[in-house]
């Protein structure tokens, strides 16, 4: 389930380019393609996030 | 002496005294010196990795891509994002491995993972050859920040000089500690110095950012995407890959995962380095301010003036010079780790290897020595380096993505790579990687029959693809023999 939540960045690049190479239409002020680039940053530490907080490897030794 | 020079001196200044003070309080033995004796924190191993991405080549290499290349810059913000999340279960499995058997480097690793010194030999000369020009290029770019951020009031060879003896003082007496310090000075400088700028230049000439868009796509049509020859989709998610893997194969990256505490320094670290990646989207966006406003347009090399140059054209002499400081310590933090590494890995992995004798103490002073002469050596190749640095430069990351294969697979639960599958595989990797750029091929010029989508792939995969099937056959054959041995006995 964490490998799935972690690989879909890399579908987002692989497959999710083809589509969002574009300029129209603009979000946020930005150019398609670079708001799907900075959408999918913010998912991928949002992703990661998800798979820090179910990963069982993280509950023990919480002690720095 | 301008106020800018002022302000570039006073940060290098106290840059050096944070640099030297950070080695307080420690027995500076190598493992102390070059990977903090294992004991660094999820914020100190953030700041150190962040320390080394973030160099001059972000600084400026990402403005100038913007400026120059427009819509394919933003390849630098997609391997990041995905070398950060292959880094959550990466990361732990090489620190767990590493500091069970007291690993210090990366050469150490290969070395203890195949059981083959000659490999670390291998791996160590790599990555000195890939390192050097590393530092090179980060020279090369702090001559010119510091240049042109002083009003041209301290040549670029005297600049160079300057931050390489600032460098090598702070990284012979505190190793990797003074590294850490100064980049804590370095990644708020910066943090702060791109955020004002990546905002302060699309509203101040274009009144905002969708403005400024607006108004690029007006006079470049398309140049905001990608084109569909050359720099198309197809080189952008090949790039992407490509780069994503050589992310943590450099020695000196390496080299500063070991200095964690523990592993889950590193599934911190993951989640939050994505994000702060955004930092790029606002060189990007200087980038982007700069094509419609500097005069005249910057061709060829000058490109990565962008961000500079627009400084120098919009903001009193102060404030350029915080801008050249913030520059110069982009340089010198990568420097320092790249010093640091090389210089470990030739007293440990090559000097210790042929001479066996050699005492713990005597590697480690070595390694320290040697630091000032690593410096001097890249210092030759800045001022008399010519085109073979030019070409050792295009093939550094190439150079260090091929260990990728021989490190991945090294975790299996059974490792289907043998030593002298590792050693073919990269052998033939780097000669691949040598032959293209060297000789400027790309997959176009190679197999000029295949359809247009193949030719725009990065040629980098040919070498890849090549690494990994010498790599895998010969570890079969080798395999087999090993087994039939086994058996006759």
């Amino acid at each position: 389930m964490r490998f799935v939540l972690a690989a879909l960045p890399f579908l987002a690049l692989i497959i999710g380019m083809f589509f969002a190479n574009r300029t129209e239409p603009y979000v946020l002020g930005m150019p398609f393609i670079m708001f799907w680039t900075v959408l999918w940053v913010v998912l991928t530490s949002v992703i990661m996030f998800i798979v820090f907080k179910t990963d069982p490897a993280n509950k023990e030794g919480n002690a720095e | 002496m301008n106020s800018a020079l002022i302000v570039i001196l006073a940060f290098l200044l106290i840059s050096l005294y944070f640099g030297i003070r950070a080695r307080q309080g420690k027995q500076m033995n190598l493992e102390q010196w070059t990977i903090g004796g294992r004991s660094f924190g999820t914020l100190f191993v953030f700041i150190l990795s962040a320390g080394e991405i973030y160099t001059t080549f972000t600084f400026l290499g990402g403005s100038g891509w913007a400026y120059g290349k427009g819509g394919p810059a933003l390849y630098i913000l997609w391997y990041g994002s995905l070398a950060y999340a292959l880094s959550y279960w990466l990361l732990p499995a090489v620190w767990r491995y590493a500091k069970k058997h007291q690993l210090l480097s990366q050469s150490d690793f290969f070395t203890k993972k195949y059981n083959s010194p000659a490999l670390g030999v291998l791996v160590s000369i790599i990555g000195i050859v890939a390192m050097v020009p590393y530092l090179v290029l980060q020279l090369k770019g702090l001559g010119s920040i510091v240049n042109i951020a002083s009003y041209g009031s301290i040549s670029s060879g005297a600049a160079i000089w300057i931050g390489v003896i600032a460098v090598a003082v702070y990284t012979t007496i505190s190793g990797v500690h003074g590294a850490a310090w100064t980049s804590v000075i370095k990644d708020t400088l910066v943090l702060l110095v791109v955020i004002f700028l990546g905002i302060y230049f699309p509203i101040h000439y274009f009144g905002g950012f969708s403005d400024m868009f607006h108004a690029i796509d007006q006079v470049k049509p398309g140049f905001l995407a990608l084109p569909d020859q050359g720099m198309s989709v197809y080189w952008f998610i090949s790039t992407v890959l490509l780069t994503a893997l050589g992310f943590y194969t450099w020695p000196h990256t390496f080299g500063a995962i070991l200095t964690a505490k523990n592993e889950k320094v590193f599934r911190r670290n993951a989640v939050v380095f994505p994000l702060y990646q955004l930092i790029l989207l606002f060189v990007f966006f200087v980038g982007f301010a700069a094509i419609l406003t500097v005069k005249p347009a910057l061709e060829g090399a000058e490109v990565d003036n962008a961000l500079l140059e627009l400084s120098v054209q919009s903001f009193p002499h102060w404030f350029v010079g915080v801008i050249g400081a913030a520059g110069l310590l982009c340089a010198l933090v990568p420097g320092s780790m790249l010093l640091m590494t090389s210089s470990t890995m030739i007293s440990k992995n090559l000097y210790k290897v042929f001479k066996p004798s050699a005492s713990d103490a005597q590697v480690s002073n070595l390694a320290k020595y040697l630091v000032p002469i690593v410096a001097l050596i890249s210092l030759y190749f800045t001022f008399k380096g010519g085109q073979t640095i030019v070409a050792l430069l295009l093939m550094g990351y190439s150079m260090v993505t091929q260990f990728f294969p021989a490190i991945v697979f090294s975790f299996l639960k059974r490792n289907p790579i043998t030593k002298v599958g590792a050693f073919a595989g990269i052998v033939v990797g780097e000669l691949v990687v040598a032959y293209t750029t060297v000789t400027n091929q790309t997959v176009a010029t190679l197999l000029p029959f295949m359809p247009q989508a193949v030719k725009d792939l990065n040629v980098g995969i040919v070498a890849m693809i090549l690494n990994l099937i010498v790599t895998f056959v010969v570890s079969a054959f080798t395999k087999k023999k090993a087994a039939q041995k086994e058996l006759v006995a």
